[in-house]
């Protein structure tokens, strides 16, 4: 159960957060939209494989598990991927520049200073541009926050992938913050 | 040196919104909302503190001291309480209601899950609402955002109390969606 009384506990996850406080639910609803499908050198494919990763390795199940949906959603995978990218994606054909912006995002997860300069001259010498960088950054960033918001507050989550493939759906092809 | 080119010689979080107005934008929203608009109850100064207190734990020089400088100015000019909540949150001059809010704000910069129902209920036992334990976790796990950005790409980050509490005192008047003032033209005293 929540941590608060949500006005419908029904909703998984964020949602019933968003649904409790429509004030903040906008800018963050703006702000998923913007960082994972808005105009990017990366494709929102990659961008939610970022935003998988990272939920990953923030333990948060709801927010993984849904981003890996719509980055299978994006990408045409099956829902393997979803397992695949808490194993480090040795199944799944990605390039050696996400590779090397994954690299980067883990070490945004642990905490900004983390990130060296030979970290971001990997990601260069894989091929990134200084705004590729910069978005991994963020996403990264800003899936420190998601996660611990959905935690933090302590709401629900269905536990099997297959729970989350049409919601990953309609994040990756409607969008955030658009029903 | 910022990891990457930003072309722009503003400080912090700020060199980041003229790099990229897209996401500057809902960024910019977010916490104009969670720290400067109108809340049900708790003031512009209870909730910089939140973000300054986080800040500081993330170990982030920017936002500490922009949001220290924020909260000062919030407070009717008063360093003294900024700097208590830094040092010790048990014996700060503010009420047992923040101080609890401030253990759970602590709870989600380590990790979400560290939040606790005994920290939820400690924090309803001195009058905390629904919603104010939902802004706290919101504001702290912004904060867990916009300090990793900030650090991240090793923004530039001037060691200079004067130019903090010059863009502090904007912000707390202005709010969070006015240009800012270049450093180079900013009008700083020594003496504050």
């Amino acid at each position: 159960m929540a941590h608060i009384k949500l006005n419908n506990e029904e909703l998984p996850g964020i949602r019933g957060l968003l649904d409790f406080r429509p004030e903040t639910a906008k800018p963050l609803l703006a702000l998923a939209e913007t960082l994972l499908r808005g105009e990017s050198g990366l494709t929102s494919g990659e961008r939610e494989i970022i935003a998988a990763s990272v939920s990953y390795k923030n333990d948060c199940h709801f927010c993984h598990t849904s981003h890996a949906a719509a980055a299978a959603a994006h990408l045409h995978a099956g829902p393997e991927l979803i397992d695949d990218i808490k194993a480090g994606l040795p199944n799944t054909p990605v390039s050696g520049k996400l590779r090397a912006l994954l690299n980067v995002a883990h070490q945004v997860q642990k905490g900004g200073k983390h990130v060296t300069d030979e970290h971001i001259v990997a990601a260069r010498t894989a091929g990134a541009t200084d705004q590729e960088i910069h978005d991994s950054v963020l996403i990264a960033a800003a899936f420190c926050m998601f996660n611990r918001y959905v935690d933090g507050l302590a709401t629900w989550a269905p536990q099997p992938n297959e729970a989350y493939k049409e919601m990953g759906e309609r994040m990756a092809f409607v969008g955030y913050g658009k029903s | 040196m910022p990891h990457i080119n930003l072309s722009n010689d503003y400080p912090g979080i700020r060199s980041l919104f003229v790099y990229r107005p897209e996401t500057a934008k809902p960024l910019n929203a977010l916490v104009q909302v969670l720290l400067h608009s109108p809340h049900p109850t708790l003031s512009a100064g209870e909730r910089e503190l939140i973000a300054t207190y986080v800040s500081n734990l993330n170990t982030c020089y920017y936002c500490t001291n922009i949001h220290g400088a924020i909260a000062k100015h919030q407070l009717g000019n008063d360093a003294e309480t900024v700097k208590a909540v830094l040092a010790n949150v048990n014996t700060a001059p503010i009420s047992d209601k923040l101080k609890a809010l401030l253990k759970i704000a602590a709870k989600v910069q380590s990790g979400g899950k560290n939040v606790a129902g005994l920290d939820v209920a400690a924090a309803i036992a001195e009058g905390a609402t629904d919603i104010e334990i939902h802004d706290t976790v919101l504001i702290a796990a912004a904060f867990c955002m916009y300090n990793r950005y900030v650090d991240g790409l090793a923004t530039w980050q001037p060691e200079n109390d004067a130019m903090y509490d010059h863009m502090g005192e904007q912000r707390a008047r202005e709010g969070y969606g006015t240009p800012p003032v270049k450093v180079s033209e900013m009008q700083l005293t020594t003496n504050n």
